[in-house]
């Protein structure tokens, strides 16, 4: 236990704890020193949580499963997990965090005070989320994520921002306080805060006390729900996304994950087959609340006026797809599902990386798109007779292409991998026995399929529309102001999606495997429970 | 005594809930800061109700029922710092909301 290696798991948690206090201390004047410190420790970060994943695809001892933090032995002490899901969500963390700081080092890192060091303890309290194994933890990294979150929102100020941001503070205190409240419960019941321990006493709690665990749970389920923006809960969402700046969208992209993992985590840990009388609790809420977030968001996604609130819309159809998989409790869904996690957060990310830089070349007025332009006529024919002939530039080029390709990851087209991901869940859906065996299919997996399919028909029609408000109706004659760390970033983030479509074998296989360990959880509920410690100490 | 705590944490989250639905955002965060005080009774009470009994167990040999459970005052503890510290927070942006809009309603803008 000498090596730094070995406290591999606390590792993304210290590092941007570290390298945020550290920039704390620096003025905001030193600028450039502090971006090459941020960038540097992102890199890093990445570097950190691919070892992570490499490491949980194939552990070599326990420890690197569980880590016990500051040596106190479980379940008393706080336990970090960093099993295949955590580590695969904190590498898609690390990744958004690259391509979203190199994006905001063009102009929006100078907008406002210490951006950076907010930036890395957003980093801090999402990694910390998905790799603690600890109720109580839990919550407190999930305040940091969102104290971090409401500067970042704030973020370059306006009234738009300010305005979206009293309520996002409002909203998520509330949910703040429910967590608070479902946590109690359940340590009031169970005697026990940390994940696995409660999974190993669920089935043997008196009937008399069941009610309320479940009441707890379920509390838990609201701020986590929450925080994902199912339906009705997620009103607060497009108008915040929408208000924020880009680079910043594109890392709320994934706090909407986190609750998606809270709730996935839990449903499957606590509450799974092992659960007995409350197995399977909150499966139809999941369902259903999935289903209407899919429905809602595909409406929003078709109304929507601006194309930052049409990205927001895409995050929630995004969400209630998840959702409503989850709520299946299969483990051939959930594994479609987690294909599908990873790659719709890479595309909306750069999806709002794309808007912002939308918005400079379309001329002004090119807002009010779609319905009013088309109730009204586009009376703009005469004024661009004197472009034809002229060149498309590069930039421009370039982002068209990947416009093109996000259209197609959100809309779920082939050849490219949103396509995979919907098809690996409806799939699983009309075969939930694996394909060999033949199943009964239900109503739920019936709807759940029609609606994807028709989000993604809408999907399609308002970005397509989109694209042709912006490419070709409205273009203006000046050629695009495009920086390359702009466009890098999302040439990243798009190129991710595109590996994982040619390896989709190998990252599928990663994805079910983790489905199955996620649904079969015993072996690592005994496995958690039986962490060693860092450091032997004598009695 | 079990009576008058679930009655006082009752009668302060039903008040923090009217509050924070209310337009004004001064009554918002009156009814946050209510909303706060009743869970962090809640948590204290997730621990059973004990008076007279010291939180800090001793080594050795000793029988729990003599003591208060010491982990739901550790995580008040913890409730009470954040949860302050996010008011606070709150109150920046509620005052920088009133300079900017004009209006302390949560909207930016009165109600026609």
């Amino acid at each position: 236990m000498t090596s730094l290696l070995d406290h591999l798991t606390v590792l993304p948690i210290l590092l941007p704890l570290a390298t945020g206090a550290l920039m704390l201390m620096l003025d905001d004047r030193q600028r450039v020193t502090k971006a090459f410190i941020n960038v540097f420790a992102t890199a890093l970060l990445v570097f950190l949580s691919v070892a992570m994943v490499i490491r949980a695809a194939n552990p070599a001892d326990l420890l690197a499963v569980s880590y016990p933090l500051g040596n106190w032995p479980v379940p008393f002490g706080i336990v970090l997990v960093a099993d295949r899901l955590s580590a695969m969500m904190v590498l898609l963390t690390s990744v958004l965090g690259l391509s979203a700081l190199v994006y905001s080092l063009a102009r929006w890192h100078a907008a406002g005070p210490n951006f950076h060091t907010l930036f890395q303890f957003l980093l801090m309290g999402l990694n910390g989320a998905f790799l603690t194994g600890d109720i109580f933890n839990l919550f407190v990294f999930f305040e940091v994520m969102l104290a971090a979150s409401y500067g970042l929102a704030l973020h370059g100020l306006g009234l738009a921002r300010i305005k979206a941001g009293l309520h996002y503070v409002a909203v998520n205190l509330g949910a703040s306080f429910l967590f608070l409240i479902g946590a109690a419960l359940i340590y009031g019941v169970t005697g026990t805060l940390n994940m696995a321990d409660l999974a190993a006493k669920v089935a043997t709690i008196p009937e008399l006390d069941r009610g309320l665990l479940e009441a707890g749970a379920a509390f838990l389920g609201l701020a986590f729900l929450l925080k994902a923006g199912m339906w009705p809960l997620g009103f607060w969402l497009p108008t915040t996304y929408a208000a924020a700046t880009a680079p910043v969208a594109a890392m709320f992209a994934i706090m909407t994950k986190v609750g998606i993992y809270a709730v996935l985590r839990l449903s499957t840990l606590a509450f799974g087959i092992e659960a007995g009388a409350s197995a399977g609790l909150g499966q139809t809420v999941l369902q259903l609340g999935g289903m209407a977030t899919i429905a809602f968001g595909a409406v929003g996604i078709l109304a929507a006026q601006t194309t930052g609130r049409l990205a927001g819309y895409c995050v929630l159809v995004s969400s209630g797809t998840l959702l409503a998989a989850i709520g299946m409790g299969n483990a051939f869904v959930t594994g479609g599902a987690l294909y599908y996690l990873v790659i719709s957060t890479l595309a909306v990310s750069a999806f709002f990386l794309i808007v912002e830089l939308l918005e400079r070349i379309r001329i002004a007025g090119a807002d009010v798109l779609a319905i009013t332009l088309e109730a009204y006529g586009d009376d703009e024919e005469e004024t661009e007779n004197d472009e034809v002939g002229l060149a498309i530039p590069g930039a421009l080029a370039v982002l068209g292409i990947c416009f093109s390709i996000c259209v197609l990851l959100l809309a779920g087209l082939p050849p490219l991998a949103g396509f995979l991901g919907k098809f690996a869940i409806i799939s699983a859906l009309f075969n939930p026995q694996g394909l060999t065996e033949i199943a009964p299919i239900t109503p739920a997996a019936w709807w759940l399929a029609g609606l994807m399919i028709f989000a993604g028909f809408a999907a399609l029609v308002a970005l397509t529309r989109t694209g042709i408000s912006t490419f070709w109706a409205t273009m203006s004659d000046t050629p695009a102001p495009v920086r390359v760390i702009e466009i890098a970033p999302i040439l990243l983030l798009l190129g991710l999606t595109v590996v994982m479509t040619v390896m989709a074998g190998p990252v599928m296989d990663y994805m079910y495997i983790t489905a199955e360990n996620l649904h079969a959880p015993a072996i690592e509920i005994g496995n958690i429970l039986a962490t060693p410690l860092v450091v032997e100490v004598a009695p | 005594m079990e009576l008058i705590l679930a009655i006082g944490i009752g009668v302060l989250t039903s008040c923090g809930v009217y509050l924070m639905l209310r337009p004004r955002t001064f009554q918002v965060i009156i009814g946050l800061s209510l909303l706060s005080y009743a869970v962090n009774l809640f948590i204290f009470a997730m621990g059973r109700l004990k008076t007279g009994a010291a939180p800090v167990t001793a080594s050795g040999a000793i029988d729990p029922t003599q003591f208060t459970d010491p982990v739901p005052q550790a995580l008040v503890l913890t409730a009470i710092v954040i949860g302050f510290a996010m008011t606070a927070l709150f109150l920046v942006v509620m005052l920088a909301a009133r300079g900017v809009t004009g209006t302390d309603h949560v909207d930016g803008r009165e109600q026609r």
